[in-house]
């Protein structure tokens, strides 16, 4: 396929072949979409079991600066989370927003547990958005604190009930993590980052190695009854019932973190204060509200309403748009999330879906269609 | 015994007399991975050979099912509406669509039989 050799490759990109997988285009890499078991098997795998992704297709870069809150400070001006309360070995969701409140890209920032790292916040971007954060983030941090990106890596996830049990097998102080912790040390004795967090909702890990030691460590894991590998079909389908943001359609550059229901990753002192791009809007809606808002949305019939499906209220009118929709395997029926009008966002109010020009009865919904299994 | 055609969008049609019997084939079915959503016409309605009859929905994306013959629908596969997945399953048995009365047999001089369905695989590929 000659449109194949234009594509990245990540260092799984072997692996996935001989796995049998069917591989597509995603963010400019070569990914595998399902692996021959298929999709549904893939998604109930990870909810019930362990699964592996490879997910190194993302941005892996360090800010580095004098000291932590020098580092942290500078981050503060582009993003609303507290980045100056982060605690060594812990890790923050944040957007990186735009002038006008919008977000550029939705991300993770882990503070190493180990001293000896201190000044260095490890942000984990979007593969679709890396090449547009790395600028913009040159472009605004002041001169004593540098981006340092990480070309020679992998990221692998491994989420589920299992995982833990999966992992602690090569790596006994995993278990000890609680969400959103991270820390530094060997799987199998392969030289690792590794972290409690993930894109499932369900509780598990996501693993930064070097990339010639990808393969050893996914085939390690693999080797473990309990897991399977995954494709980025399961792991859509996986975040979407979760309720979780994708980049490029849940979340963009005109929507603002407020209209996207991410307030709880703004610190409440951020909240109070500003002092970050986008402030403004985000500081005004804060105060005034918003005009539409992120929602979930549920079908009450089992057809799917896909991305850019019309939503009206029940008088007709117009009133929003579905973001992310499909097919949700463990709801065993279809999910959306969209933006819809205030009020018409509370939680069961009836709305209308027109798919294929039919109309479709659905209600405003908790994007959070099956709950989050964190390990606090 | 039903005679099998078959159309360059991978539907079936099986006849039998003046009734026919329409589904996707297991080439289709392969190629959309998990079927969750399935469309047919009502009964009652009418489907002309090639205009679209129905939707067949997998986790990633929707297709379009077009009628393989032309004529009235005179049942649908209800089973499909709790049990897509039996069109991955026997997707030339349980897995049929709808049922239709044949509105003109020399639309199957347009079809593909078994043969020449295998041989437009292979090219395909």
């Amino acid at each position: 396929m000659s449109g194949a050799e234009d594509l990245k490759t990540t260092p799984l990109h072997d692996l996935h072949i001989r796995l049998g997988a069917r591989m597509v285009p995603f963010a400019g890499y070569d990914m595998p979409v399902q692996y021959p078991g298929g999709i549904v098997r893939e998604h109930l795998h990870t909810r019930g079991s362990a699964g592996l992704f490879d997910v190194s297709h993302m941005g892996q870069a360090w800010l580095v600066g004098p000291d932590f809150e020098t580092t942290a400070s500078a981050l503060e001006a582009l993003a609303p989370a507290d980045f100056l309360g982060l605690a060594p070995g812990r890790i923050r969701y944040s957007q990186l927003l735009n002038p006008q409140g919008g977000i550029i890209d939705d991300f993770m920032t882990t503070r190493p547990a180990d001293e000896a790292l201190d000044g260095r916040l490890m942000l984990v971007v979007n593969a679709a958005r890396k090449d547009v954060d790395y600028a913009w983030l040159r472009e605004h941090l002041p001169d004593n604190v540098t981006l340092e990106t990480e070309e020679d890596r992998a990221l692998i996830a491994l989420q589920g009930p299992k995982a833990e049990a999966v992992l602690a097998r090569h790596c006994p102080q995993a278990p000890a993590l609680s969400f959103m912790q991270a820390a530094a040390g060997e799987i199998g004795g392969i030289a690792a980052r590794y972290s409690r967090s993930g894109y499932t909702g369900e509780d598990g890990f996501e693993i930064s190695v070097a990339a010639s030691d990808a393969e050893a460590l996914a085939e390690l894991l693999l080797s473990e009854p309990e897991a399977a590998p995954i494709g980025l079909g399961a792991r859509d389908t996986l975040r979407l019932e979760a309720g979780l943001c994708l980049y490029g359609h849940d979340i963009d550059e005109t929507t603002s973190p407020v209209e996207a229901a991410l307030v709880w990753s703004i610190g409440k002192r951020r909240r109070e204060q500003g002092g970050f791009i986008g402030a403004q809007r985000v500081l005004k809606e804060l105060a005034e509200g918003t005009a539409r808002k992120r929602t979930g949305i549920a079908p009450l019939g089992r057809a799917p309403a896909r991305e850019g499906t019309e939503v009206f209220s029940e008088s007709g009118e117009k009133i929003g748009h579905v973001t992310s929709g499909g097919y949700g395997p463990t709801l065993g029926g279809p999910v959306a999330m969209g933006y819809v009008k205030t009020p018409f966002n509370r939680k069961d109010t009836p709305l209308t879906l027109r798919v294929r020009g039919k109309d479709m009865p659905a209600r405003a919904a908790s994007a959070v269609f099956v709950p989050h299994n964190y390990k606090r | 015994m039903s005679k099998i055609y078959y159309t360059k969008e991978h539907e079936w049609v099986a006849v039998d007399g003046d009734t026919a019997t329409v589904g996707i084939t297991g080439h289709a079915a392969e190629q959309l991975g998990d079927i969750v959503f399935v469309e047919t016409p009502q009964v009652g309605d009418t489907v002309e050979q090639g205009a679209e009859s129905g939707v067949v929905e997998s986790v990633k994306a929707a297709s379009d099912v077009y009628a393989p013959v032309s004529g009235e629908v005179v049942a649908v596969n209800e089973a499909l509406e709790g049990e897509p997945g039996k069109v991955n399953e026997a997707p030339l048995g349980d897995g049929w669509f709808y049922r239709l009365k044949l509105a003109d047999p020399a639309e199957l001089n347009k079809l593909m039989d078994e043969a020449a369905y295998k041989a437009f695989l292979a090219s395909e590929g």
